[in-house]
């Protein structure tokens, strides 16, 4: 119905995106990254060896077992108020995770309905929803969004709310795009001629066509959030203390820089990572659906 | 054209309009400003002096108004902080943050652009590769974490440059290679797919059966038609350095607008906040226009749509 093709290919074509899958290696690094990252995020009650919160004075700044200081009791050290740092480490990717995600779907329901709209029925609401896209450019989202959580106070459910609010114009402007091509393809004049409603062609008809793309822009974004979340936190004007959110933790690692970098190190280095692995399924999945489609 | 640049110009004051309602509802609507301002040990009497004293009593869509007439008069109101006028304050810092912006555009731009164009013409050699890896990880290195890492390499441990502060040259450095960087894949990419494209194209194909030399082909057909998607890229890119120049100018403790910004935000200070929020957006707004005004001088087809 929603696929241009008969329904027995369809385990073929699946068979043959994950053979494309398993070839594309950015893909399948990103791919193996993000299914780490994301066990480490169920199931770090599990796996974390120490409570991330617990303090411990006489225990401040530990070296990582790397350093001749260190063992293998606290693998990554302490912290200046003496928690395991593994530990904190383990539980911050739920934050960022949590952020990232909630954050996509938010900014993805706005951005895909404005897009949906405006590819769909032009004309004024074309016109209305790229104002509202041009609006939303011109106002720099650090800034607004330190502006938003320093007057509403920072927490995990402030900062979801506000950069769900603020990212979806990619996805707007994306899906308006792919809309537009559709709308005028056959089998949307043939719901139109079977009298179907424009709901539904709208959600039945080309909502799964443009999924793909949807979903493209959707782990681009979720990347850019969780960026962002790092350094609102970083900056002080994010998720708070004492919530163990790696941009905060490059902050609290700061005073300790000279003597103990790894302490600033290991966080980011852990986001780069993350985010790297987001964006590499984003653009392996961008070239396996435009493979897909030539076939 | 003519037709073209009014349609354009009405287009962005109107941004601009919606722009400031926003953030002026949003700074209002948000919380007690009064609250605020007179700090969280203070008494209902004490708010209730700072809301009089501030003009927060009156009606929103008075002090809204009010607001937007000063502003267009070039009075931004006083801080709350130090009750100097905003204005004074913002083109106090705008130097260093303009600075700091032109250099990393700059650098962004001779990084990025020959990088594309040699990866454009050897699609999957090392060079292309390099490039798309460079980007990719470019684009997911948190600006902040790069900038301290920076500063404990180059000024920690090698003492090369000065670590925070501004004054010389040196002190531009990291700051600028920081917020060059967070440019340097978008317009890497824009380049690549741009030439891509334009190669690929028929009059290429002409000036190669013409039997010109592949560098002046480079040069003077494939660079300049790939080229104008770049130029707006850049213009837009320029804005988006201004958001964060914030986070730069807060690390390396640069005393420009985005330094202004974070510590403005810091201590409630909002006419400052609205202030900054106006002036990038204006700068936005015009750097967005400017570009489309010079793609259409250079691409008839834009100015019909």
């Amino acid at each position: 119905m929603t696929t241009d093709t008969h329904s027995s290919e369809l385990p073929r074509r699946r068979a043959r995106a994950w053979q494309a899958a398993l070839k594309h290696p950015g893909l399948l690094f990103g791919g193996l990254v993000l299914a780490g990252m994301l066990a480490m995020g169920l199931l770090s009650p599990l796996i974390a060896p120490f409570d991330p919160y617990a303090q411990d004075i006489t225990k401040r700044l530990i070296d990582p077992v790397w350093h001749p200081g260190g063992g293998w009791l606290h693998p990554l050290g302490t912290d200046h108020l003496g928690r395991d740092y593994l530990s904190r480490m383990i539980y911050g990717v739920r934050i960022s995770l949590i952020i990232g995600f909630t954050t996509m779907l938010i900014s993805g329901l706005i951005g895909s309905s404005l897009g949906l709209a405006a590819g769909y029925f032009g004309g004024r609401v074309d016109r209305a929803v790229m104002f509202l896209v041009t609006t939303r450019l011109s106002m720099p989202v650090i800034l607004i969004a330190l502006s938003a959580v320093a007057l509403i106070k920072g927490s995990l459910t402030v900062v979801i709310a506000i950069l769900g609010l603020l990212l979806w114009d990619r996805f707007a402007v994306v899906v308006r795009a792919a809309t537009q091509q559709m709308r005028s393809q056959d089998y949307v004049t043939a719901a139109e001629c079977l009298g179907c409603s424009k709901a539904y062609i709208i959600a039945g008809e080309i909502l799964p066509n443009v999924m793909p793309q949807i979903i493209v822009v959707a782990t681009l974004e979720m990347a850019h959030a969780i960026l962002l979340e790092a350094a609102l936190s970083f900056l002080g004007l994010g998720v708070q203390p004492p919530t163990p959110s790696w941009g905060l933790m490059v902050a609290e690692g700061r005073g300790e820089m000279l003597f103990s970098p790894w302490i600033t190190a290991i966080p980011g280095l852990a986001l780069l990572l993350l985010v790297l692995a987001i964006n590499l399924v984003g653009d392996g999945l961008r070239d396996v659906t435009a493979q897909e489609q030539r076939h | 054209m003519l037709v073209f640049i009014v349609r354009r110009l009405l287009l962005a004051v109107l941004v601009l309009v919606t722009v400031s309602a926003i953030s002026f509802t949003l700074l209002q609507v948000a919380g007690d400003l009064a609250q605020s301002i007179a700090g969280d040990s203070a008494t209902v009497a004490d708010v209730e002096a700072a809301r009089r004293a501030h003009g927060l009593d009156r009606p929103f869509i008075v002090r809204y108004v009010d607001w937007l007439g000063s502003a267009l008069r070039g009075d931004l109101g006083l801080s709350f902080f130090s009750r100097e006028p905003v204005v004074k304050l913002i083109v106090d810092g705008l130097p260093i943050t303009a600075t700091l912006g032109f250099w990393a555009i700059v650098v962004a731009l001779a990084i990025a652009v020959p990088l594309g164009i040699l990866a454009a013409l050897r699609p999957n050699s090392w060079i292309d590769r390099l490039a798309l890896t460079l980007a990719v990880i470019g684009q997911a290195m948190p600006s902040f974490w790069l900038a301290l890492q920076m500063i404990i390499l180059f000024g920690l441990m090698l003492r090369w440059l000065p670590i925070s502060g501004s004054g010389t040259w040196q002190h531009l450095v990291m700051p600028v290679m920081v917020l060059a960087l967070n440019a340097v894949p978008g317009i890497m990419r824009l380049t690549r797919a741009g030439m891509i494209e334009v190669l690929a194209s028929d009059y290429i194909r002409t000036a190669r059966a013409k039997g010109l030399g592949r560098w002046t082909i480079v040069r003077r057909h494939a660079v300049r038609n790939a080229i104008i998607p770049v130029i707006s890229l850049a213009a837009v890119q320029l804005g988006f350095l201004l958001g964060g120049s914030i986070i730069v100018e807060a690390v390396f403790a640069l005393h420009g607008v985005g330094h202004l910004a974070w510590i403005s935000i810091s201590r409630s200070d909002f006419p400052v906040v609205q202030g900054i929020v106006l002036m990038f957006s204006l700068i936005y707004v015009f750097l967005t226009l400017a570009a489309d005004l010079l793609n259409a001088a250079i691409d008839p087809r834009i100015r019909l749509t």
